[in-house]
């Protein structure tokens, strides 16, 4: 079947709402990258298996579904009942018949399987109620978790494509550009560019053969929402690349894809060829005589092929290098003619204004900062996962309140955002509101959305190395003050944490950052020096204290860091195990000793020790005192 | 040169075949060609360079540009190390070395009877389970150096 007009796609819609329906229970298995890894491929197949068995599907209404990314998986396998909304966390296959008798058939809550609140050690039933989900507000990520993204009528009957069918229907391709202004959206992917402003540059470039592509290399180490929109609801990421190009007048679309993000090539595929053959999608689009076609095109795994003009490059089956940014790509992007990028996040949202308005959209937010963000929370915090909120919350109440706080209990030191490009954001400014300008005016980014969270046992001299280590390997090379500045620095930084550091070095550092901010050819180079000039802002007595005393206050930096056991361990044998090199000596419930010369100071001891009883001290501290 | 190539060229010709003989079709189908020989053979780069008609230098650099195009033969499991930041600052680094030690190789190194490779990568976008380690295709979250051996006995086969 092909939809040929509006009021076949509405009778599709009311059709698609009915089968919904049909289902008066529901099993919502969450097949999210992280859940698959712990068991949620089997989980759903055991359900599917025991409701055919029991006869359940027509008895009591009983339907499995396998989702995408419900965010919380830190707990996962998850399993969502519907209607009750009830939620288990870290389900088993082998629970599954029992999941069945107690809780479907008997209605009997498993308490084992129920969320336990860390804050109180209270047990949560209901989804909701939860606090990582109770917060949230939902519009890219409106379906992720809630419809099955491989089935195409389960989406639209969760209202995907209504955007569409508006946008072909009941509206020009200019108000359909006004609605998109009056939301104020910017991109998700970064840099905040409003999204109507980038159109209409783009309409505005002569040219009858133009380009929409959506940016879904997502790069940022720490954030992983663009691969669970991509994967939970790729038909979102479809929808809004349709209605931007009817607004722009394209007929070609092009997805990049990250090749690390097998499923998320998938998930999108099935949806291309399923929409294709509805007619959402490639010809005459649900008969409005509009032409728009998506194609996939896999990332070679280059983290500058996020920059723009090195995406449009790499799409070309060229390498991924940069040019200068005086040429828009809005005129001369994807083989020099008009394109317009968007992140995967900015087209998941197009749909939901279109169809729920821009106003509406923009009641949410700050100022300048409209709408919702999605946020990957990783890092040293108790609930690890993806969430999306309203702009200007927080850094206190996303990480305390929904995060649950720092892992362990541990004091907390940093939050790291914006991925390479990004810095650190220490506890005195936790109140920030988090939109672009707050956190560019800390001296971090948005980004895409990666908060790592970072406790004392976290270095800054390291945490700055390791961006540094990572952006020397991703750098093109094509202009020099990104390549030779990020290898000098990276020289720098070695001595540091290696004890070879010297008065001075700060100095250096922050006169090269200079340089590759004004000199660098693309935001790759331009924004390196951020992770070391916020930690430099920051946490510079972590910087002197590497260089003047020989010391890593937080305990990271092997060559200044010993580790030594206090005289309250009891003995638990749990270090003997975890010492890869075989330091460490000791009888069961009796004191244990690390030898010293074993020792690599890998830290492996400290992070099991149950009873806190093993330290770090400076390497230097130790020598003095055999010395004495 | 009527030198016989060393590797069956019959599955790049089919790769081939499937994409439309130009420059954009470059990296689609060297993923592809990397997929089916597990690395980028010689042979192929040069017969791919003539089919799409972009010069064999051209070739060359974009295989050596992108992290996931390899020219060395690849070992039959690639093991991937995620060193993302949230991995980075949950220990990434100790599973990189309890590989050394177990392995023998280090990052991007093969060991000598092709069994396995190792690949350090930047961020899988499984941060909430740091740190990560992929055997195959089996993800291992919160993996823990001590648990090495289990991951490597069972990786590739797809159990719990």
């Amino acid at each position: 079947m092909r939809i040929e007009s509006k009021d076949q796609f509405d009778a599709l819609r009311t059709e698609a709402k009915k089968l919904e329906d049909s289902h008066k229970r529901k099993i919502l298995v969450c097949c999210g990258t992280g859940c698959l890894a712990t068991g949620a491929k089997e989980v759903a197949e055991s359900f599917a298996k025991e409701i055919e068995e029991r006869g359940l599907d027509v008895e009591v209404g009983l339907g499995v579904k396998s989702t995408g990314c419900h965010g919380f998986c830190e707990r996962g396998p998850l399993v969502v009942f519907q209607p009750e909304g009830l939620l288990y966390t870290k389900v088993q296959a082998k629970r599954v018949p029992e999941i069945i008798e107690k809780t479907i058939l008997g209605e009997e809550l498993i308490p084992g399987l129920l969320y336990k609140n860390p804050a109180d050690n209270e047990r949560i039933p209901a989804y909701e109620e939860i606090p990582f989900y109770k917060n949230q507000v939902r519009v890219a990520m409106r379906n992720i978790g809630r419809i099955d993204p491989t089935d195409l009528m389960d989406a639209i009957a969760h209202d995907a494509y209504t955007g569409v069918a508006k946008a072909l229907f009941e509206m020009t391709p200019d108000e359909v550009l006004d609605e998109v202004e009056v939301s104020g959206q910017r991109g998700r992917g970064g840099a905040g560019f409003y999204t109507a402003r980038k159109w209409r540059s783009c309409k505005a470039a002569p040219g009858d053969r133009r380009f929409v592509l959506c940016n879904g290399d997502e790069g940022d180490p720490g954030a992983f929402k663009d691969r669970s929109i991509m994967e939970g609801d790729p038909h979102s990421v479809l929808e809004g690349m349709i209605i931007g190009a009817c607004a722009l007048g394209a007929h070609e679309g092009f997805i990049y894809v990250r090749d690390e993000y097998p499923l998320a090539v998938v998930n999108l595929q099935v949806a291309i060829v399923e929409a294709r053959k509805l007619g959402l999608l490639g010809e005459n689009i649900m008969g409005s005589g509009f032409d728009f076609d998506i194609q996939i095109s896999r990332g070679g795994g280059a983290f500058v092929c996020g920059e723009s003009s090195a995406l449009m490059r790499s799409l070309a089956g060229k390498t991924g290098e940069p040019r200068a940014k005086y040429v828009h790509s809005t005129e001369k992007g994807l083989f020099d003619l008009p394109t317009v990028l968007n992140n995967v996040e900015t087209w998941a949202g197009i749909g939901a204004i279109i169809h729920h308005g821009g106003a509406w959209f923009a009641a949410m937010g700050t100022k300048k900062s409209k709408g919702t963000k999605a946020f990957s929370l990783v890092g040293k915090v108790k609930n690890t996962g993806l969430i999306e909120l309203p702009m200007g919350t927080t850094l206190r109440h996303i990480i305390f309140d929904i995060g649950g706080g720092v892992l362990k209990d541990r004091p907390f030191k940093a939050v790291q955002t914006g991925g390479p490009s990004g810095g650190c954001i220490p506890e005195d400014l936790l109140d920030l509101p988090v939109d672009y300008e707050k956190l560019t005016e800390a001296g971090s980014m948005m980004g895409s959305g990666g908060m790592i969270v970072m406790d004392d046992r976290t270095c800054m001299v390291d945490v700055a190395r390791y961006f540094l280590g990572f952006l020397t390997e991703e750098s093109c090379g094509k202009c020099t003050p990104c390549r030779e500045g990020l290898k000098q620095m990276l020289a720098i930084y070695d001595a540091l944490i290696e004890g070879r550091g010297r008065e001075g070095d700060i100095e250096k550092i922050e006169a090269l950052a200079n340089g590759m901010q004004l000199g660098s050819l693309c935001e790759l180079g331009k924004s390196a020096p951020n992770p070391v000039l916020s930690t430099l802002k920051y946490f510079r007595s972590e910087y002197e204290a590497h260089i003047r005393d020989r010391a890593c206050p937080a305990g990271i930096c092997r060559e200044l860091t010993a580790f030594e056991i206090m005289d309250d361990c009891d003995g638990c044998h749990v270090c003997f195990k975890a010492c890869p090199t075989e330091a460490i000596e000791g009888t069961i419930k009796e004191l244990h000793v690390i030898h010293q010369d074993l020792c690599i100071s890998c830290g492996a001891c400290l992070d099991v020790c149950p009873t806190d009883s093993i330290r770090t001290l400076p390497k230097i501290e130790l020598a003095s005192r055999e010395v004495v | 040169m009527a030198e016989q190539p060393c590797v069956d060229l019959s599955k790049t010709e089919e790769i081939l075949a499937s994409y439309p003989h130009e420059e954009p079709s470059l990296i689609q189908v060297l993923q592809d060609v990397h997929r089916a020989y597990n690395y980028l053979p010689c042979d192929v780069l040069v017969r791919v360079a003539m089919v799409l008609d972009v010069p064999l230098a051209k070739v060359f650099s974009v295989s050596t540009f992108y992290k996931a195009f390899s020219l060395e033969p690849q070992g039959d499991t690639i093991i991937k190390v995620c060193t993302g930041t949230a991995c980075h600052i949950r220990g990434a680094g100790q599973l990189v070395e309890e590989l050394e030690r177990k392995l023998g190789i280090g990052a991007d190194e093969t060991t000598e009877d092709l069994k396995f490779t190792v690949k350090t990568v930047n961020c899988v976008g499984a941060c909430a389970m740091a740190p990560v380690m992929i055997v195959g295709e089996k993800y291992w979250g919160s993996a823990k150096p001590a648990r090495m051996s289990k991951y490597l006995a069972e990786g590739g086969h797809d159990e719990n």
